[in-house]
């Protein structure tokens, strides 16, 4: 008996990141724009999302979302509410989406026909910062009542992200929220990185958010 | 808590190079996961141990070695090692830093095998 050591070097994700680079190409043909929107669960992403493709909507932009949630379509079905398709996609128990359930929920769509495919991801700020979808921006969400110092507690999240999103900015005086320590966490954790301050209920925020959007469409 | 599912792809992964090795018993397997790669090891080892039943890698050893995140500080035009994950600033000028050239691996680096016979 010989023993023998077997070089691999191999990525234990490559079977996903080849899905998304399939994707990203695909999505890139297509000229749609995708977004990944990871943050906690009760950040506000759906509502966020929700003002988001109304405001897309009304100005002509065609837009989709792929929403991830353990259980239940009640985010979808809020979503639908703008106008724009969209779907659901439960995990049963999985704590992030993968670029294979994308591809998959997918199928029926024209691409082409779209400008924007958002994609918000289970609620968790650990397990989808591993998975790429085959998005281009990645954007991570922050709302006021979270705490300032959860960029420091989640530095893998926060520091794959290409964008940052503080939600609920309305109720920021309410719950104390420390706007300069937030601000100066983000850009510890991901120097550079471009902030939107936000709040779906008052819309402050979301013409410079919006701006961004089509600036990113067309930037390709 | 995805531990689960990378170590079920850890297995497949290692049982698909096994194809060439018949009959070979797996002794090690070694990954290199970066420090961002949000992975726990305490996680990984718990569930190496339940996934592996059953297949050819039972009762082998998973070796985890864990990379230092390390950045490339223009300023002082050298990669360098930041000293937590709470701070992306180059330990030497302070400097902020966003170009990441260490600390995302997810990879398994090689398995050590018992051969019974030549590989085929």
């Amino acid at each position: 008996m010989t023993t023998r050591i077997v070089e691999l070097r191999q990525g234990i994700l490559k079977k996903n990141d080849e899905l998304a680079r399939g994707l990203r190409n695909q999505f890139e043909a297509a000229g749609v724009l995708v977004l990944n929107l990871v943050s906690s669960p009760g950040t506000g992403k759906t509502e966020f999302l929700q003002r988001t493709l109304l405001e897309l909507i009304n100005s002509g932009a065609k837009a989709a979302a792929l929403v991830g949630d353990l259980e239940t379509d009640n985010d979808a079905r809020r979503l639908a509410a703008s106008g724009a398709p969209v779907r659901q996609i439960n995990t049963h128990g999985i704590c992030h989406l993968e670029a294979e359930m994308i591809s998959k929920h997918l199928d029926g769509w024209n691409l082409v026909d779209l400008d924007y495919l958002f994609i918000e991801n289970v609620g968790n700020l650990v397990c989808p910062s591993s998975y790429d979808l085959g998005e281009r921006i990645r954007v991570a969400l922050l709302s006021v009542t979270e705490g300032e110092d959860k960029p420091l507690k989640y530095p893998t999240l926060y520091n794959s992200a290409d964008v940052a999103v503080v939600t609920k900015i309305d109720i920021a005086e309410a719950v104390g929220f420390d706007r300069a320590t937030a601000l100066r966490n983000i850009t510890e954790i991901r120097p550079g990185i471009r902030i939107f301050e936000t709040s779906a209920k008052t819309g402050a925020g979301m013409a410079e958010w919006l701006a961004y959007l089509a600036e990113s469409r067309s930037a390709r | 808590m995805h531990e689960l599912s990378i170590v079920s792809s850890i297995v497949d992964s290692v049982t698909e190079t096994l194809g060439a090795y018949p009959g070979a018993r797996v002794k090690e397997v070694r990954l290199r996961v970066g420090a961002l790669a949000s992975v726990i090891e305490d996680s990984l080892q718990f569930c190496y141990g339940i996934a592996t039943e059953g297949t050819p890698l039972q009762g082998s050893a998973l070796i985890v070695k864990i990379l230092p995140v390390r950045m490339h500080c223009d300023k002082c035009e050298q990669d360098v090692e930041i000293a937590s994950l709470q701070s992306f600033r180059c330990p030497r000028c302070d400097e902020p830093l966003a170009d990441m050239r260490q600390g995302r691996e997810l990879e398994i680096e090689s398995i050590e095998i018992d051969e019974v016979e030549e590989p085929v």
